[in-house]
């Protein structure tokens, strides 16, 4: 892969696709908040719902949370807490294959939902049934990606991918350089994963934003003051 | 603020708790909370309704967002009424409620639509014919084949989008074709009930009668037209405001379901009952007003008569024999024909009641000169002499200021008081024949019997009197009254009659318990109680009376049976009692002011009108299939020799008598018979004669099969014909419209050949008369479907126009809340874009034209006194003389390319001859004048080119909206009368009414002499009231209440009196039981075809919120233990069919129908989820696949008071409720929706 497509790729487009994901957002929430919503489709049908939805939420769940926290956290911490890259490496390959497995035969009975209910499919937009494809070619390219992590289970390749990422959120140059030399299937994965950044605002995904954590713990009455 | 920020600032807000932290007060943005605001914000409010024949005339806000219509609901701002009597709201109900789902529904009609055949043959024809269009149709509709192409496809797909230039091109070519080829009566209107929106009713109807069209009726074909009520009170319908049950005592709510089809009107009920009126309900089913009765009537259906004479029976008894009421005494003596006197005619064996004495019979004619043979007389009790009252219909016509029916002698003027029975002073007691018919075997057993001897020979008191040099015995219609109800008297024993209620007599309670299924008990019961009330509160019982009754064949010994009641119990005029026929919007209150705009009476008089009912009968071929011979229907007293077989030949002489109108009229076009006399220098109307009584002319009635004498064109707007009151479809289907039709049975053949003696009998029947069908409307219905050009119209919420209703008393207001959607046009807009069309196509074929135009004896004109006898010009008892002894022939001019020109202005004959109507007029060339000056004025005439200028029109000429015209039709009625009743309207004298004042608020109507109710502060509208208290004549015969008839056709048929019928023998189902070859077990049921429920009102069914209600798609109803008999469930697939077509519907199992009825909500609309059916392969029919019309000839009299024909107050109706049908399961359900059941969806 030459050069300028990756400087493009994994220096440039990282920040076009956080900037479309930040103002994107912020304009969806404020200009038309009655569209910010899952679009959930229990009251069309609650057959595979439930268990492919929990499947679904809680393994995805988790491999945001693995991402972030494997990604992000800076080497230093890990060096000075005492784990190896290569523990950490399995801890990611095991925990996230884990979820990742959960995450795809949720994901699975979902899809075949949207697509074979006629009712729920008549209801779907053309981006309700692109999302799940993109999440589902996403989790697979990551799945696959284990495969290839066994080949180096010292975690070097690993820290290259924290060291791009660190990078990246610091507004340092030079970031793409640092994985220039990794195999082909991560860099798919973080092009798509960029990529899923990029609509995220322009679908159903914007739910994944709001959790209704005040609800449990709000007062019976909530009485609003009328604007001064 | 932004909603993201607010998010940010969320942990810095201030939050107050309270009450121990189970509530919080915030400062978070409230700016969301508008988008519930804006959910019900609205730009502007606009006042409309329905234009619907539901009475309701309910006052709605249309309420319009975004230039779109968002929803409607009930106003509440009706004028108030006194002190202790409800207001009139709420009016309006749920279904109402729904209408503006149509407005942007998938089934509005968007843009003018026309048969892709059509459409092709039209455009090459016009190319054909170098651009003439009306060579261009002549050339269609000379080639047989490809006439017959666009015929077959009606009903079947096709339809393609077209320009309203285009369409109109093709329309006018078409009129003018038909004018020219034809004669204009070959081109027909059909549009209902004007007072629903008068001005779209008169736009088309203004157009036919200026280019010389017919207006066809409908309150007849409906069958919501009593012939009772003209028959006994010479009214069409005139009934109380529903705020009057308020003031009743006691009501029978006799087969009307107020609840279900007055729901705006039913408070008045429920508020009545809080008073402690007491209520009765009869309905055969438990229907839902059956909650509103302290007692539930439920005789079987179509037996009502029996009942209601059983009552009669009572009521006669126990309150004008055994113990009189002097309330009911003298209202009888006064206000009904009792006391006057009949003739009784030898019949060797007995004698037989015959006609009224007249003047005329007496030497010298008692010295009445004028129309001594129209004035009826009766014995006065003070002087025990023969007196003349004033008020019989003679002195309506040819003199002044006698016309009233105040008791006094015509001649000396001195107090009467007429003698109401002659028991106490006869000459001799004589045995009077009366005929029985309820001994009539039914075909189904279903109906039982009550056999008794075919004539009924009771003892009647009589005198003496020299009649016509003959010494004749004469009775008093009461004696005949009490004998007929088969009442014993002191000093009258014999056969017959009964001394006590238990004895199976005619007409006793016993008697009719094994009929109706009603126990004498009850019927005793409430005939006491009704009357008792009646004696109490000088007439405050009332019966409401639903079309129920008045759609069976004999409906009206129903209604007659339940007027006499009313009359006996003095309850007719008085406010709270009297006779409540609620059917449909029948009261276009004004009336006065809308004939003229709507039959272009400013510029020809007279328009042609036709009862439909006859014309379908006989254009649809309905005839042709008839089962009931006139035999079986004529009194065992009638000379039956006298009388053909056949029921159309009746209803020939009738047309030839002039009786009935006749449309098409004759057998060559009309213009050129005028051409014809002017070439040899005759009067066009003695031409004709002469021509018609050499038999080298025939009326077009004499031969509805021949091409000469088809109808050709049909507009159709304001109307769902062919889906809701086409009785016989499948007629229509096949013979009217020549396309797929489920018609089963087969023509009488050499029977009807046999039979017919007036009428010309085809080998083979005509398909496809029509060449046009032009329906107008703003939803795809069934109608449409069937069309050839549909054109899309303004909704109820879109178009200016006028609607009023018999249930109040207000004008209101139908409003533009919004332009008409996409194409649509009001139908004021179409019809003048139509008549511009044709004045432009004109050019070259039609000029300035005269032809003749036949119409029949008019009522409410000196004509209805034209024949005391029944002599037929055609066999030659007499000589034709036009307006005598046949139709009137008048010569009328019409400038054809003025079409257009006429259509928007109003003509020169409203200043030359005056305005008026029900045979009073007045001049009216001041409110002309103030036209001039609203309108605005083109070449000298006030222009009426807009639809609110056509409702100022309305509304400044008729005197229940301008005062000053009320005053001016009182004064022209009370030199009639001699009696002044422009008090009645002077309080009101400078009130106006005009468009914008009703789109205010509802306006209450002024009185007019148009009607027999006043609008008053202090009583409600009652009908009656004016003949009761100003006595002024009923127009009948004698001028009082009319309980006898004694018209020849009336005796012949048995129906001088009233008596109970049993439902005829339709033979539509036993030929077909050997066909049924399925397996399945079949029941033959009585099909029953009452309001629908889920639908807005008579139409209107496959409104989406509707059908979600109900089961979407055709029901019938039917009790579960027929369901039982031939395995059915609930919501089985049923076929139900006989030998006029096939229904596949659903059925409905339910505790609420009768054993051996099957019930169909009428006019559930064919394009809604009708499966096919195995015996037609053809979609499954409507309601009325399975029925036919069959004509009654005492509703085809005429030329004789107030039995003379008047448009929708007298002639045939369209009955349907003797009708069987076989009912069985359908096993499989076929759809039809696999390729090639469309033939023509291309």
């Amino acid at each position: 892969m030459n050069s300028t497509l990756d400087f493009f790729l994994f220096q440039i487009f990282p920040y076009i696709a956080i900037f479309v994901f930040l103002l994107g957002c912020l304009l969806r929430f404020d200009r038309d908040p009655y569209s910010w919503r899952s679009k959930s489709s229990q009251f069309l049908r609650r057959k595979q719902l439930i268990a492919g939805s929990i499947m679904f939420h809680v393994g995805i769940l988790l491999i945001l949370a693995g991402h972030a926290i494997g990604l992000l956290t800076p080497i230093a911490v890990f060096d000075a807490m005492g784990v190896s890259h290569g523990a950490k490496q399995i801890l990611a390959m095991a925990a996230g294959g884990i979820a990742g497995i959960f995450c795809l035969l949720g994901l699975l009975l979902l899809l075949h939902r949207r697509l074979f209910d006629p009712r729920i499919r008549a209801n779907s937009t053309f981006a309700d049934i692109m999302v799940l494809f993109l999440l589902l070619f996403q989790l697979l390219l990551g799945l696959f990606s284990i495969t290839v992590s066994l080949q180096h289970l010292d975690g070097h390749e690993m820290v290259k991918f924290m060291e791009w990422a660190q990078h990246i959120v610091t507004f340092r140059g030079g970031a793409h350089i640092f994985i220039a030399d990794v195999a082909f299937v991560f860099k798919a994965h973080i092009t798509l994963g960029l990529f899923l950044l990029v609509i995220f605002p322009f679908t159903r995904l914007v739910h994944a934003l709001s959790v209704p954590v005040g609800y449990v713990f709000r007062p019976y009455q909530i009485v609003r003051r009328r604007a001064k | 603020m932004s909603y993201f920020i607010d998010r940010i600032s969320y942990f810095s807000q201030n939050r107050e708790e309270f009450s121990d932290g189970h509530g919080v007060t915030t400062e978070e943005n409230r700016a969301w909370e508008s988008a519930y605001r804006d959910r019900w914000a609205h730009d502007k409010i606009v006042r409309s309704t329905h234009g619907v024949n539901c009475t309701g005339s309910c006052s709605w806000k249309i309420y319009v967002k975004n230039g779109l219509i968002t929803w409607e609901t009930q106003q509440t701002d009706y004028p108030r009424t006194r002190p202790d009597l409800p207001n009139h709201e709420p009016r309006g109900c749920s279904r109402g409620a729904s209408y503006s789902w149509y407005i942007y529904s998938a089934n509005r009609l968007k843009y003018p639509l026309i048969r892709k055949r059509l459409i092709k043959l039209w455009r090459e024809a016009k190319r054909d014919a170098d651009g003439n269009p009306v060579k261009a149709w002549s050339m269609i509709q000379s080639d047989p084949e490809s006439r017959a192409s666009y015929q077959k496809a009606r009903g079947r797909g096709g339809f393609v989008r077209a320009e309203w230039d285009e369409v109109n091109e093709i329309i006018a070519a078409s009129n003018i074709h038909t004018i020219k080829e034809y004669g204009p009566d070959r081109i027909i209107g059909f549009s209902p009930i004007p007072a629903m929106s008068m001005i779209s009713y008169a736009a088309g109807s203004r157009y036919l009668s200026l280019i010389g069209g017919v207006c066809m009726s409908f309150y007849d074909w409906y069958c919501d037209l009593p012939p009772a009520s003209p028959q006994s009170w010479g009214e069409q319908t005139d009934v109380p405001e529903s705020a009057d049950w308020y003031n009743s005592g006691f009501i029978i709510m006799w087969g009307s379901n107020v609840p279900q089809t007055r729901t705006p009107d039913a408070h008045f009920m429920t508020e009545a009952r809080y008073k402690g009126t007491q209520i009765v309900t009869v309905t055969p089913d438990y229907s839902e007003a059956s909650k509103f009765g302290d007692i539930w009537l439920n005789p079987r259906q179509g037996t009502d008569a029996a009942m209601a004479m059983a009552m009669g029976h009572v009521i006669l008894k126990e309150f004008h024999l055994e113990n009189t009421s002097e309330y009911f005494d003298e209202y009888c003596r006064t206000y009904s024909d009792m006391p006057f006197l009949v003739k009784l005619e030898d019949r060797g064996d007995c004698f037989a009641p015959g006609r009224m004495v007249r003047a005329s019979d007496f030497d010298k004619s008692l010295n009445e000169d004028n129309n001594p043979e129209w004035k009826t007389v009766c014995f006065d009790e003070l002087t025990d002499e023969i007196t003349v009252p004033t008020g019989s219909i003679g002195f309506r016509w040819g003199e002044d200021g006698k016309w009233n029916i105040s008791p006094v002698d015509s001649k000396s003027g001195s107090k009467v008081r007429p003698v109401k029975s002659l028991l106490e002073s006869h000459d001799d007691i004589l045995e009077v024949a009366f005929p029985y018919f309820a001994g009539q075997d039914h075909e189904h057993g279903y109906f039982n019997s009550n056999v008794q001897e075919e004539i009924l020979n009771r003892n009647v008191p009589v005198r003496y009197l020299e009649l016509n040099g003959k010494k004749t015995p004469v009775a008093c219609v009461f004696d005949l009254l009490c004998a007929n109800y088969g009442i014993a008297r002191k000093g009258l024993d014999g056969k017959y009659v009964a001394n006590s209620y238990e004895e199976d007599i005619p007409y006793t309670p016993k008697w009719q318990e094994n009929i109706t299924g009603v126990s004498a008990e009850k019927v005793i019961q409430v005939a006491r109680a009704f009357a008792q009330n009646a004696d109490i509160t000088q007439g405050k019982s009332m019966i409401i009376i639903g079309a129920a009754m008045n759609h069976w064949y004999h409906m009206d010994m129903n209604y007659r049976a339940c007027i006499n009641m009313l009359v006996f119990c003095g309850c007719i005029g008085k406010s709270g009692g009297g006779w409540s026929h609620y059917v449909g919007q029948e009261k276009l209150r004004p009336q006065t002011g809308w004939t003229p705009l709507a039959f272009a009476l400013d510029w020809h008089r007279p328009p042609r009108h036709q009862n439909s009912t006859s014309f379908f009968y006989a254009h649809t071929d309905q005839w042709r299939y008839e089962t009931l011979k006139v035999d079986e229907i004529l009194s065992p007293l009638a000379d039956k020799k006298k009388w053909g077989n056949s029921l159309i030949d009746c209803n020939i002489r009738s047309e030839r008598m002039g009786w009935l109108p006749s449309a098409p009229q004759l057998e060559e076009n009309p213009l050129d018979l005028v051409k014809q006399a002017e070439d040899i220098g005759k009067d066009p109307v003695e031409h004709v004669v002469e021509r018609l009584e050499s038999g080298d002319l025939k009326m077009s009635c004499e031969d509805p099969d021949n091409p000469v004498n088809w109808p050709r064109n049909m507009f159709i707007w304001r109307s769902n014909i062919l889906g809701s009151s086409g009785k016989g479809h499948e007629y229509f289907l096949k013979h009217f419209l020549g396309t797929q039709h489920g018609l089963q049975g087969k023509d009488l053949g050499d029977e009807g050949r046999k039979d017919a003696e007036e009428v010309v009998w085809h080998e083979d029947a005509p398909e496809g008369k029509l060449d046009l069908v032009v329906t107008l409307d703003f939803r795809m219905s069934t109608t449409c479907v069937y069309s050839d050009i549909v054109l899309p119209t303004a909704s109820w919420y879109e178009k200016n126009d006028l609607n009023t209703s018999d249930m109040h008393p207000f004008i209101h207001p139908l409003s533009k809340a919004i332009d008409p959607v996409w194409q649509s046009k009001s139908d004021w807009e179409i019809y003048k874009g139509i008549a511009k069309k044709f004045s432009e196509l004109c050019e070259g074929t039609l000029g300035t034209e005269k032809e003749i135009v036949l119409s029949p004896i008019l009522h409410d004109t000196p004509g209805e006194l034209s024949q005391p006898d029944v002599k037929e010009w055609r066999k030659g008892e007499c000589d034709l003389i036009p307006g005598k002894t046949a139709p009137v022939m008048k010569v009328i001019e019409r400038d054809f390319p003025a079409t257009y020109e006429r259509f928007t202005s109003l003509g020169p004959l409203m200043e030359n001859i005056g305005n008026g109507g029900k045979g009073i007029a007045w001049n009216t060339n001041v409110e002309v004048n103030f036209l001039k000056s609203l309108n605005g004025e083109r070449n000298g005439r006030a222009k009426i080119e807009t639809d609110i200028d056509a409702c100022e029109t309305i509304l400044s000429l008729a005197p229940e909206t301008n005062g000053e015209v009320a005053v001016k039709s009182w004064a022209a009625l009370s030199k009639i009368t001699g009696r002044d009743h422009t008090h009645l309207a002077r309080p009101k004298e400078e009130e106006k009414i005009r468009f914008r004042d009703i789109q205010a608020q509802p306006r209450k109507i002024i009185s007019s002499p148009t009607w027999s109710g006043i609008e008053s502060e202090h009583v409600c509208y009652n009908a009656g009231y004016t003949n009761v208290h100003e006595f002024i004549p009923w127009r009948t015969l004698t001028g009082r209440q009319q309980l006898y008839q004694d018209h020849p056709w009336m005796i012949d048929f048995g129906e001088s009196l009233v008596s109970y019928r049993p439902p005829i023998n339709t033979r539509t189902v036993k030929s077909l039981v050997k066909k049924d070859d399925s397996n399945a077990p079949s029941i033959a049921l009585n099909f029953i075809t009452p309001h629908q429920k889920w639908g807005i009102h008579s139409t209107y069914s496959d409104n989406l919120h509707m059908l979600t209600l109900s089961r979407g798609g055709p029901i019938v109803w039917l009790s579960e233990e027929d369901a039982k008999e031939i395995n059915i469930e609930d919501n089985d697939w049923l076929e139900i069919f006989n030998s006029n077509g096939v229904i596949v519907a659903r059925a409905v199992v339910s505790q609420r129908v009768n054993q051996g009825m099957l019930m169909m909500y009428h006019a559930q609309e064919k394009l809604v989820n009708t499966p096919g059916s195995s015996m037609t392969n053809a979609r499954g029919g409507i309601h009325n696949s399975v029925t036919r019309t069959t004509v009654k000839p005492t509703h085809m009299i005429g030329g004789y008071a107030q039995l003379s024909y008047g448009f929708n107050y007298y002639g045939t109706v369209g009955s349907n409720r003797d009708e069987f049908v076989v009912v069985r399961k359908l096993d499989e359900v076929d759809w039809m929706e696999e390729e090639g059941n469309t033939e023509v969806a291309e």
